[in-house]
């Protein structure tokens, strides 16, 4: 086991130095540094002097792969590439154009975005199995069609209107949470409630459909019938059986998302005045901060891999006829 | 000539697409398989419907695909003379020639729908000396002298519409049920799915039509345009974003997914290293950053662009490749999957031990087999594409703020709920119209992708039709 997870680990490293060497091709090949420092400066009425000055106070006055003028190994360090792009494997972000630190201004979010994220995706996952476990329990009924009507309808509709809508209902109109914020200690729940409650509604639409799909190719399947033969009633099959079987594909296909968590989510966490990730991805590209956009790719894509072994790991344990290290 | 016609890169693409569609229409009733997949699906009468509601999207989207820059009217004198017209620097479409008048006639501020009056209150000097007042709008209602009939033109204008709906429908109506009754099992085509859509279409079409002939049916947002036209505009930016980006998705999923099935080895491990390295960047930050990035290159480039809306246009036809290039991933991995199934089977083992070369066995024997993927991945990508642009116009990094769409419409207008009373209707045109899109869509999409999976289940072993129906 040791050694699959070691494999899969090592895996991972060309795929980083594979994004990383993306995001440093957008960031500073297609556009070269004197064209950022163009773009915050002002574009119009910028001297040749203040852009030197801001690319010196960056450090983007390197060359970007190889430093001519650097003695020894300097000519590998001394350049926008290993400064700036490849120190980000050992956790040095840099500073944002605020001049905070990103590594710490990123742990400092991490809280908030996790109090919003964490509780919609497990209430989420939590209602959308129920649903979907109802929706088969009676399926080809009337209930079952309406239901998948709705869930349809209610992916249709923008997760933009559910949070403006929400936003305007429950806390304009009907004053029963705060609009937006976020506090500290137990009095938070206050504010957590909206942002949940909406995540929730707007995405168990989605999820109770596709979870359906899994419970109704278990219910024809040979052990489902033998079952039935024995005389079980419907619900003991559905409870002891299929919800077992269904919950493999289910819980495997949603493992891969836990670790992007941290990532917070966008949309809700600007709209709802959240100190968390989201809005702090948001912030930054609204400001055209290029090195918090660059941290945040390489972190995202870090987390995707992590879900990718993850994937893997709940595979093997939950079948135990995947064997670790073979294919 | 009274005008200039103006051939923007996103309406070549947007009609190169309207063919390349027709095209794959074609090449698929010329499959045996897929021909059936089509009879199917053309028995289901949500399938009908929903079709015929997109068909009326996109007629509205390639008519606003039709550029043309008018002539100037005061110059019409002298360059007749001088034999060089000049042409306005604004550049217009079919669809704005035919809305002119709601495209024209601007009031001052927001107005609520189908009112008469502002929404704020103006100070007026009158003989009487100064009064406040909600001040009549210059469009809306203003044919009418005495406010007392407004009511009452409303619900005569709403009126005509739905007597005009019903004198269209009925007919229709009747010849259906006497083809029906002439030929009962003619082709099964489900006409009563397009009749019902068509008839719902005109109920609320035809009123709103007759009522924007003299109000703002949606209100005015905060400049004083009209929201009807906002949202009527904002269709074809929407069916631009979802459509060309499959356009330019299709090719590089096709290719690299059949090359990277059929030829493993390390053409294999190369697409399947690039489509990792693509997928593990969240898909947001990856489109915001390369959007950003465009955004520098627009800026320091001014020089290229000679009209406002050839600069708003360029964004959208970037912002349609950074999609495509961010998206192929998905798709290309399923059609790796399937091809690596495909190749084993006997018969492309045979054409293969006959010497027929790679290239005709994929374009003979894997694409058409494939082809069901394609389309299932299209239609489904469609709705998703309609929503991640809104989202994305919101975050800013969507299409230029100049270029009406739904996303910037629900952006500027989003603030203006917390009002007193709230200005709501701008969201909330925005909103049904993209409801109306999305929900066609899926259930378009739904519709299709039970109608090849039914016909793969006839015809082939179960494991394709299990495949299809997860993925």
């Amino acid at each position: 086991m040791l050694a699959y997870l070691l494999r899969r680990l090592l895996y991972a490293i060309p795929i980083l130095i594979g994004v990383n060497l993306l995001t440093f091709t957008l960031f500073f090949m297609v556009n070269t540094p004197d064209d950022m420092a163009r773009m915050q400066l002002g574009v119009k009425y910028v001297t040749v002097e203040a852009i030197g000055k801001w690319k010196a106070e960056r450090g983007y006055d390197l060359p970007l792969f190889w430093n001519a003028n650097a003695a020894g190994i300097g000519k590998l360090t001394h350049t926008i590439f290993t400064q700036k792009s490849a120190r980000m494997f050992i956790g040095d972000f840099g500073r944002a154009e605020n001049g905070r630190d990103i590594a710490r201004e990123i742990s400092a979010r991490m809280g908030p975005s996790l109090a919003i994220a964490v509780p919609t995706f497990f209430l989420t996952l939590f209602v959308a199995i129920c649903l979907a476990l109802m929706l088969a329990f009676f399926r080809a009924t009337t209930l079952d069609f309406w239901g998948v009507v709705i869930c349809v309808l209610m992916m249709s509709i923008s997760s933009l209107f559910y949070i403006i809508g929400g936003q305007y209902l429950f806390a304009k109109v009907w004053q029963l949470v705060p609009i937006s914020g976020f506090g500290e200690g137990l009095d938070n729940w206050r504010f957590l409630l909206l942002p949940v409650l909406i995540g929730i509604v707007s995405g168990v639409g989605a999820s109770t459909r596709w979870y359906r799909t899994f419970f109704l190719e278990e219910v024809n399947k040979d052990y489902v019938r033998t079952a039935r033969a024995k005389g079980l009633p419907e619900t003991q099959v559905f409870f002891r059986h299929i919800l077992r079987n269904a919950l493999i594909p289910i819980l495997t296909g949603v493992v891969a998302l836990i670790p992007l968590l941290f990532m917070g989510s966008l949309l809700t966490e600007s709209f709802f005045g959240i100190p968390g990730l989201g809005s702090y991805t948001i912030d930054a590209i609204n400001a055209q901060d290029f090195s918090v956009v660059r941290s945040m790719v390489f972190i995202g894509s870090a987390l995707y891999i992590l879900g990718l072994i993850l994937t893997d790991i709940s595979y093997t344990l939950v079948d135990p006829r995947i064997q670790f290290g073979k294919k | 000539m009274n005008f200039q016609p103006v051939l923007l890169w996103s309406d070549l693409l947007f009609w190169l697409l309207a063919f390349a569609v027709i095209g794959l229409g074609v090449y698929s009733a010329r499959v045996e398989h897929l021909r059936r997949a089509w009879t199917r699906l053309g028995r289901d009468p949500v399938a009908t419907g929903t079709a015929s509601i997109l068909c009326v999207f996109l007629a509205v989207g390639l008519m606003d695909s039709l550029h043309y820059r008018p002539r100037l009217e005061e110059n019409l004198a002298a360059s007749e003379t001088l034999d060089a017209a000049r042409y306005a620097v604004e550049v217009r479409s079919l669809l704005d020639a035919l809305l002119s008048d709601l495209r024209e006639q601007h009031e001052k501020t927001y107005s609520a729908p189908l009112a008469i009056r502002l929404y704020v209150m103006e100070t007026e000097e009158t003989e009487m000396g100064v009064t406040r007042d909600y001040p009549r709008l210059t469009r809306g209602g203003a044919h009418l002298a005495d406010e007392s009939g407004h009511r009452r033109d409303l619900l005569l204008r709403a009126a005509q519409g739905i007597v005009l709906a019903a004198l269209l429908l009925f007919p229709l109506k009747m010849a259906l049920a006497r083809h029906r009754k002439r030929c009962p099992d003619a082709s099964g085509f489900a006409w009563q799915g397009v009749l019902h859509a068509l008839g719902v279409f005109l109920l609320f079409a035809l009123p709103i039509a007759f009522l924007a002939a003299g109000y703002h049916v949606f209100g005015t947002d905060k400049v004083g345009q009209d929201v009807l036209y906002q949202a009527l505009k904002s269709i074809r930016t929407a069916l631009v974003i979802s459509l060309v980006t499959t356009l330019i998705m299709l090719p590089l999923a096709i290719f690299l997914g059949i090359v990277a099935g059929y030829f493993r080895g390390w053409a294999d491990d190369l697409i399947q290293y690039v489509y990792t390295v693509l997928n593990s960047i969240p898909g947001v930050l990856l489109i915001a950053a390369a959007v950003l990035m465009m955004q520098v290159f627009i800026d320091t480039h001014p020089q290229w662009f000679t009209t406002a809306a050839e600069r708003a246009d360029l964004r959208l036809v970037a912002l349609c490749f950074i999609l495509g290039v961010t998206s192929w991933t998905g798709l290309a991995r399923l059609l790796r999957g399937e091809t690596l199934k495909l190749r084993e089977l006997d018969y492309i083992q045979a054409a293969r031990a006959f010497g027929v070369s790679s290239a005709r066995i994929i374009a003979r024997h894997l694409l058409p087999n494939l082809m069901h993927l394609v389309i299932i991945a299209l239609v489904m990508d469609f709705s998703a594409l309609v929503l991640t642009e809104a989202v994305l116009s919101y975050i800013g990094i969507g299409v230029d703020p100049a270029m009406m769409s739904f996303g910037s419409m629900i952006n500027n207008a989003r603030m203006e709920l917390s009002r007193e009373p709230a200005v709501w209707w701008s969201l909330a045109a925005a909103f049904a119209f993209m409801l109306i899109l999305v929900l066609c869509a899926n259930l378009f999409a739904d519709a299709l992708r039970n109608a090849l999976a039914d016909t793969l289940a006839d015809s082939q072993p179960e494991d394709r039709a299990s495949s299809l129906a997860t993925g």
